[in-house]
């Protein structure tokens, strides 16, 4: 019998300059469902999310990745794709260039057809030629979808994920999701509800304090 | 073993990416070029405009070549790191490589650059100051080698820690002086000695100081990096 991937937080807790951020998170995601992440402004939405992604320690407790034969510790960042206002890419280059980029940083060969389908799908294939400082704050965004699903991540975090969307945008968005959940587990922290529908489990940090 | 052989490659490949982003991001905006090359011929009209007709001591002169090319080092190598917090990149760096792919693609490319801007900084340096003259040449080159990839190192280093401080033009210089100390006490001997015309085996302690310099500071800065640079 095979278990598919699980996502597990333990006895988060995290401070700045001793002043605590939240302390005692727990949680536990399996692929296929949606983990939400709520709490207002300043209650460490951002700051989980990082610990999430594997970019900033925890004060206390542990993150896990759980599946058959264990997720080396080295490879956790390549199972997480984030999408954040708090992300920039790398503006000087063009998107198709940001994703080649991205794929040879990770270590991974860069395939050009799926670079394409995947500006197309996020409706940037007729500028993914042009240098990304020369972008509209929405297309920013949806380049940023690009950069977090080129190499398919089981992990999906999503950090106000509607953020200078336009409707269009916001539909594509809206799919990204849906195929994420039916591939593996979706992350999304936000205090908008209308901006995932629907979610399985429920960190409310504004209880965390 | 084929399983480490892979990450082995992986990470290698990582550094290798990290560094052609860095290459192509300059070759685009040549903000550190610029920096770096305005530095030296600034540096250098200043001493040449200062000593007018009159020459130098050997040791004199040893000592200011290396002052430019510490300030030029100093002025030029900190943007790897800070162009990626003032662009607010860093953060998507974190995301996709390992610390240590991240270390060594930018000490790549700290090394490509200083050396290039070393090898100018020699040539105009030798071209237009009075009484600079290399006797053992073979000294200067191995020299101006290894102090390349000394200031490639230590300047990696600390532009990764000062790229999170608030003051970061002022802190550089002054928290790299210490730092590069004994590296430019050596190439300013070794310089001594191959403008006197030493024979090569005379420098080879300084040559040995200047390997274990790098060693040391290459090893240590690879271990520390991934407290400065995760959180």
């Amino acid at each position: 019998m095979t278990h598919p991937l699980q996502l597990v937080g333990e006895g988060l807790r995290k401070e700045y300059d001793r002043r605590p951020v939240f302390r005692d998170v727990s949680f536990s995601v399996s692929a296929g469902e949606t983990l939400l992440v709520t709490g207002r402004n300043g209650s460490g939405k951002s700051t989980l999310v990082k610990i999430i992604c594997g970019v900033l320690t925890p004060g206390g407790g542990t993150l896990s990745f759980r599946q058959d034969g264990g997720v080396p510790p080295g490879e956790q960042r390549d199972l997480v794709g984030l999408v954040s206002p708090y992300l920039q890419m790398f503006e000087e280059f063009s998107a198709v260039e940001n994703l080649s980029i991205a794929m040879g940083i990770r270590g991974l060969t860069f395939d050009a057809k799926a670079a394409d389908v995947l500006l197309e799908r996020v409706a940037i294939f007729p500028r993914r030629h042009d240098a990304v400082r020369t972008y509209s704050s929405g297309m920013k965004q949806r380049v940023k979808y690009a950069f977090a699903l080129i190499h398919t991540p089981p992990v999906l975090v999503l950090d106000e994920p509607m953020s200078n969307l336009d409707a269009e945008g916001i539909a594509i968005v809206r799919g990204v999701m849906e195929e994420q959940r039916g591939r593996g587990i979706l992350v999304v922290a936000t205090n908008d509800l209308s901006d995932i529908g629907s979610y399985d489990r429920r960190v409310d940090l504004n209880e965390r304090r | 073993m084929s399983a480490g052989k892979s990450s082995a490659r992986a990470f290698l490949r990582s550094a290798g990416s990290v560094f052609l982003k860095d290459w192509r991001s300059e070759l685009r905006t040549r903000y550190a070029v610029s920096a770096l090359l305005m530095f030296v011929v600034t540096t250098i009209s200043i001493i040449l405009f200062s000593l007018g007709s009159e020459g130098a001591s050997p040791d004199a002169l040893s000592g200011m070549l290396w002052v430019v090319v510490f300030f030029a080092a100093m002025s030029g190598l900190s943007r790897t790191f800070v162009m990626e917090e003032e662009r607010g990149t860093t953060l998507t760096l974190q995301l996709l490589a390992p610390p240590g792919a991240v270390f060594f693609g930018k000490l790549l490319f700290n090394i490509v650059l200083v050396s290039g801007v070393n090898a100018v900084t020699v040539l105009l340096y030798a071209a237009f100051i009075n009484g600079f003259v290399i006797r053992t040449m073979s000294i200067f080159i191995v020299t101006v080698g290894l102090a390349s990839l000394g200031f490639a190192a230590a300047a990696t280093v600390i532009a990764a820690i000062i790229a999170r401080a608030n003051t970061k033009g002022t802190l550089y210089p002054v928290l790299s002086f210490p730092i590069v100390l004994p590296l430019l006490l050596s190439v300013i001997n070794a310089t001594r000695m191959a403008s006197e015309g030493a024979f090569f085996t005379e420098a080879a302690g300084e040559f040995q100081l200047l390997i274990s310099y790098i060693v040391v500071v290459v090893v240590a800065s690879s271990m520390l990096f991934e407290f400065i640079w995760k959180d």
